[in-house]
């Protein structure tokens, strides 16, 4: 893990979400499903938030403004500097041989840099609104559902590697239909590094803090 | 003396953390392992952040046999966090311990049970248990904490650690019920510094033994305030969340204020802060005199 202050790029609207892009300097972008703290401007704790994109010379993240801290990352204005620590955890197996990545919400965040790793998987995305929907641009190949249907609705019948992050329900339910999918798990965290215990869950009658641990893990 | 607060900061995923620091202070043990509180155990206020871990640990005996071997290859002075549900729990695991730097009891976690006896009565049990350094860490949420810390220092302990946090509740402010799982959690953060600095600054005036100071810490001047208000070792918590890099970059701001303020070392600050009352409330030449006279001149 690396702490360096990195310069906002731009922040820019993805439907009701921000994709801030900052200047990645002399961060290494991780593997996909690894993820970032960011220094939430005016609050006592970073953000977690998994990189969305890894273009040459910067790191993306996509956010979705639902608190003060979140709220304050998507206001930042290019030129602005903030605090990044990372990469951490453990990201997303990337071999696998017939790859299918499955997002809900903001839970897509790690998808597009995924996607490209894995040389433009086949995705499908659910989300709650029309406007929701529109971050499925951000990958290439993207079957879209809104709510009422759900992702899981929309499974081919052959069996798949699943990657997947998005809400609770979303990864309880794929962990039902695919035992040995890759699910990216959330958890408020204080700082990321496996210090502050806050991200911890049990599994396997073991306590694991998902920022060390995860925050990706095998459902079985 | 740069340490952390206990519970916030893992020294084995995060090493160079614990390196950077005079001594590493382990997350709080117990007889039995405790999986802790239910999630969510984690909560960001305006001023500060609310924590209901609950004491979350691999239990005494996994603890000896797995964790403290691989934290003396630190080559870092240890100090073991200490709990209990009773005196004789915090007896038991004290009398297990030996070759460590010292041994801290959490008398005051804010999230779990407690113990039916007193912070002396149990600091008087783990006395008889263990000839190595015993520290008390005291909640601030008592009405007068220099009653408990001279309680403490004659049931035997080496020092205070003080301020442990203080109890908080935070409300989703969609559904308006806690944000914890738990319900309450212990506040932590900036906005515990005030509350750490009347902590040590009571607890100075009341006993003789070296107190660690900390509370909402995040510059070298908040760990200056500290040393002036009576701590002589300072620890971090919250800040090391937000900020790994924190015990370098704050031992870099403490030398800075002390080196603006013409005193030599930190420690020349010990106590700075009630000879500066003296002086406040004795006008006259008399009263002046009285103030030792060795003590720096504060120019900043």
């Amino acid at each position: 893990m690396r702490q360096e202050r990195r310069k906002v790029v731009a922040a820019e609207p993805v439907g009701p979400y921000t994709l801030l892009r900052i200047e990645r300097g002399g961060l290494d972008a991780g593997i996909p499903g690894q993820f970032f703290m960011l220094e939430a401007p005016g609050r006592v704790l970073p953000r977690p938030m998994s990189v969305c994109s890894a273009e040459p010379g910067e790191l993306a993240f996509l956010i979705d403004p639902i608190g003060p801290g979140t709220t304050a990352l998507c206001e930042l204005e290019p030129g602005e500097r903030l605090n990044v620590l990372g990469p951490l955890g453990n990201g997303f197996d990337l071999d696998v041989e017939r790859p299918l990545l499955v997002g809900g919400g903001i839970g897509i965040a790690p998808l597009p840099y995924l996607s490209q790793q894995l040389g433009g998987a086949p995705a499908i995305l659910g989300f709650r609104s029309e406007l929701h929907a529109e971050a499925a641009a951000l990958l290439p190949d993207a079957l879209v559902c809104i709510e009422p249907t759900y992702v899981t609705a929309l499974l081919p019948e052959e069996r798949r590697d699943v990657l997947a992050c998005g809400p609770e329900p979303m990864l309880a339910a794929l962990r039902a239909l695919v035992p040995d999918a890759q699910l990216a798990w959330e958890a408020p965290m204080a700082c990321g590094y496996g210090a502050c215990y806050g991200c911890a869950v049990e599994l396997d009658g073991e306590l694991k803090r998902l920022c060390v641990e995860g925050p990706v893990l095998r459902a079985a | 003396m740069l340490l952390n607060a206990s519970g916030c900061l893992d020294a084995l995923t995060a090493p160079e953390v614990a390196r950077a620091l005079d001594a590493f202070v382990t997350k709080t043990i117990t007889p039995e392992p405790r999986g802790g509180n239910p999630a969510v155990r984690i909560a960001e206020t305006d001023a500060g952040m609310l924590n209901s871990i609950g004491l979350a640990n691999p239990g005494r005996e996994r603890f000896l046999s797995e964790t403290m071997p691989r934290l003396r290859e630190l080559d870092r002075p240890l100090w073991v966090s200490v709990g209990g549900f009773s005196a004789a729990e915090y007896a038991e695991t004290c009398g297990t311990l030996e070759d460590v730097a010292a041994i801290e009891l959490n008398l005051s976690c804010p999230n779990v049970d407690e113990a039916p006896e007193s912070a002396a009565a149990i600091v008087a049990a783990c006395r008889t248990a263990t000839g190595l350094p015993l520290y008390a860490k005291l909640s601030p949420a008592a009405w007068d904490i220099a009653e408990a810390a001279r309680a403490v220092e004659a049931a035997g302990a080496d020092g205070l650690t003080l301020v442990n946090t203080l109890r908080g509740l935070a409300l989703d402010p969609r559904t308006l019920r806690p944000t914890l799982a738990r319900g309450t959690g212990g506040y932590s953060g900036p906005a515990l510094k005030p509350v750490a600095l009347a902590a040590v600054y009571a607890c100075s005036e009341a006993v003789e033994i070296p107190i660690v100071g900390m509370g909402g810490v995040r510059s070298g001047l908040d760990a200056l305030e500290l040393i002036a208000a009576g701590a002589s070792a300072v620890a971090l918590g919250t800040i090391l969340f937000s900020d790994p890099g924190a015990p370098a970059r704050i031992r870099d701001e403490l030398a800075a204020e002390v080196a603006a303020r013409d005193l030599g070392h930190p420690l020349d600050a010990l106590r700075l802060a009630h000879s500066s009352l003296q002086m406040s409330v004795s006008r006259s030449d008399n009263e002046m005199q009285k103030v030792p006279g060795n003590r720096p001149k504060v120019t900043a």
